[in-house]
């Protein structure tokens, strides 16, 4: 069983939802990334999404955007991203982590090489933001064992939900706006109103991500939602934070985020 | 299947091409390609658009012989396509109308567009006064600064300009930026890309609103010298302008197709903007195509003194046409560029767009090299107001 899917089962077992965090790698400098994954377990994240940097991420909003131009500065590539998850496997074999970023890079690599090397390496998931089911390899990552990660949104058709549950595996993530990541204009109940005929045409456990800022948002969205997603949010810490807080600061964010979560009622297993 | 009957089905040309987007905007592509489809085979569409290029743009536009320039250059007779005379002062305009009026039609009231030199934000922003539409236009900090008429122009025509800061501040980044939006306002806003690149249906739906300079030139070259040229010359950065010429010559498999890409200090300097002279393919925009990328697959910063060319990417219907070899893609220098321009001002009297002036550099090279009957047409995509003051500043001098 991967381990995103015996993940979702434990926490399901425990009526608790799915805390994502997402980074990105090398952001601000490449020492910390690993030390900060295993801040942000020890702090409450079920899932790890590690974002690939990516010199024009189109779907990003503006603090991905700056966190993408950090991690470049120290000219952090797809294979550092993969070191770093074999490092972080060397203390840490449960937490399921998905790489999120764009296609470019792992084009360059050869979608053959990335994907060996990210099995290898102790990756679960892959997402590229750009790479709809109809451009995506399914066949060399499903050879590899990774899952693959896709994007629904509020605009994605009845047909397309079909077209995306055929591909997908681990989880679907539902984009809870029109918008890039870190926008604020997120409503929960339409969320809500949304999840129903997903779960229908998508037996996947479904994440709800984009515009989710804090433990208040995250604890309505988790009433619906398998798993929530939050990014933007914790890279605003990692900006805000001196160099010697940024664990610390961080720690504590996702861990009021993680207890405003568990304080909503428990959902029927 | 022949070379004209591309894109497939799955948006591809051959390889390239393709649909590389978010799922937000997923939804909103296939909708723009129904709808184009529909339009397409609608002959009140069609004729509008015809009308409008006749009555609005001034359609068609003539080609002229550089009689004194090709003397100078003592070879073959270079023909020009003067774009540079349509409204706006360039090929953009062509395409701009074909797209409002397909706004139109899906009841789309904002449009959004990405410039570089600023030809296509002032094309965009004179269809959306034209139409009756709001306007936004995303602009490279670094081009707003070397484009300042066509900002003011725009401005005028009432869009509003957003500078972008981000990354390289020059075309792509403004790329980035429109998508960005386009993203977040996808049920209202109607997406005008400017050049024959981006996802599927754009590549297809640019070459087609473009065709219409090669159909005319397909006219006008049997009635000007009894015959079609010898080749075809177009400057290439996203590369719609030279679609706009090749794609009705590609069935006539005697007539040289040359694109000319942006050289920059050249090639073997690395500051330079020739994705097919020098790039590898890549996924950059929504499509998969030649991109000037590193090892690692990240996006490198492009060199042009034409803020137009300075693109790290170009349209996937080139990069299929490179592989076939129906095309050839060819480079020259900034400094090259930079000739051409003077001479065609001081030989023929028409100040040329710094984009068309890589054509003109190239036709120059070639024309020496050819006995004095071959013909060189020549797309000269636009007029070089827009440029004075680049060409100023080069020559240490302020305007």
């Amino acid at each position: 069983m991967s381990r995103l899917k015996q993940t979702f089962a434990n926490l399901k077992q425990r009526a608790r939802v799915a805390l994502v965090t997402y980074i990105t790698a090398g952001d601000p400098d490449p020492q910390i990334t690993v030390p900060l994954m295993h801040r942000l377990v020890e702090s409450g994240a079920d899932i790890l999404e590690l974002g690939v940097p990516f010199s024009d991420p189109m779907a990003d909003g503006p603090a991905i955007q700056r966190a993408t131009e950090r991690a470049l500065s120290h000219g952090v590539s797809l294979r550092n991203v993969l070191d770093m998850v074999s490092e972080f496997r060397r203390q840490d074999a449960d937490t399921p982590v998905v790489l999120m970023g764009y296609a470019n890079p792992v084009e360059r690599m050869g979608y053959k090489t990335f994907a060996e090397a990210a099995a290898q390496a102790g990756v679960d998931g892959v997402l590229m933001v750009d790479v709809p089911p109809e451009e995506a390899p399914s066949a060399i990552f499903v050879a590899q064992g990774l899952d693959q990660i896709f994007l629904l949104s509020p605009t994605t058709t009845g047909q397309r939900m079909q077209l995306i549950a055929q591909h997908a595996s681990g989880f679907v993530y539902y984009v809870s706006l029109k918008g890039v990541t870190g926008a604020t204009s997120l409503d929960p109940e339409e969320v809500g109103a949304r999840l129903p005929a997903i779960r229908q045409l998508c037996q996947l456990p479904v994440g709800v991500g984009f515009g989710i800022r804090d433990g208040e948002s995250a604890r309505r969205i988790g009433q619906f939602a398998d798993a929530v997603v939050i990014g933007s949010r914790i890279i605003e810490a990692i900006e805000q934070a001196p160099r010697d807080r940024i664990l610390d600061d961080v720690g504590q964010l996702v861990g009021t985020i993680r207890q405003a979560m568990d304080r909503s009622p428990d959902k029927a297993a | 299947m022949h070379l004209t009957q591309f894109p497939d089905e799955h948006g591809r040309f051959g390889t390239y091409g393709g649909v590389f987007v978010a799922e937000t905007l997923m939804a909103a592509l296939e909708e723009l390609q129904q709808e184009y489809e529909r339009a397409r085979k609608d002959p009140g569409f069609m004729q509008e658009f015809h009308h409008e290029l006749r009555h609005y743009v001034g359609r068609p536009s003539p080609v002229y012989h550089a009689r004194r320039w090709s003397a100078q250059l003592g070879g073959a007779q270079i023909y020009l396509k003067r774009e540079d005379l349509n409204h706006t002062g360039a090929h953009k305009i062509n395409n701009t109308i074909g797209q409002a009026l397909l706004a139109r039609r899906m009841g789309k009231k904002r449009v959004i567009a990405e410039t570089g030199a600023g030809q296509h934000g002032v094309a965009t922003a004179t269809v959306a006064a034209r139409f009756g539409m709001s306007c936004v236009v995303y602009m490279g900090a670094e081009d707003v600064a070397r484009q300042s008429p066509n900002v003011y122009r725009m401005k005028l025509l009432g869009a509003t300009v957003v500078p972008v800061s981000s990354g390289s501040r020059t075309l792509k980044d403004a790329l980035n930026e429109a998508m960005r939006d386009w993203v977040t306002n996808v049920a209202s806003t109607f997406y005008i890309l400017g050049t024959a690149a981006g996802p599927h249906p754009y590549p297809m739906l640019v070459r087609d609103f473009q065709s219409v300079i090669g159909e005319e030139c397909l006219t006008q070259m049997p009635e000007l010298v009894g015959r079609q040229p010898d080749a075809i010359i177009a400057c290439v950065g996203g590369g719609s302008n030279a679609i706009g010429i090749f794609y009705p010559y590609i069935p006539h498999t005697d007539v040289r197709l040359i694109g000319v890409e942006a050289g920059g200090e050249g090639l073997d300097t690395g500051r330079h903007a020739a994705p097919l002279s020098a790039g590898t393919p890549g996924i950059l925009h929504g499509f998969r195509s030649y991109l000037m990328q590193d090892e690692n697959g990240q996006v490198i910063e492009t060199h042009s003194v034409s803020a137009g060319l300075d693109y790290p990417g170009v349209g996937p219907e080139h990069a299929w046409l490179k592989d076939t070899g129906r095309a050839e893609y060819v480079s020259v220098t900034d400094d090259e560029a930079l000739r051409a321009f003077h001479d065609l001002c001081r030989y023929e009297g028409i100040i040329p767009a710094l984009e068309s002036s890589h054509a003109l550099a190239y036709a120059a090279k070639l024309a020496p090299t050819l006995p004095r009957e071959k013909i060189l047409l020549v797309n000269l995509s636009g007029r070089g107001d827009k440029d004075i003051n680049t060409v100023a500043h080069l020559a240490g001098i302020t305007l």
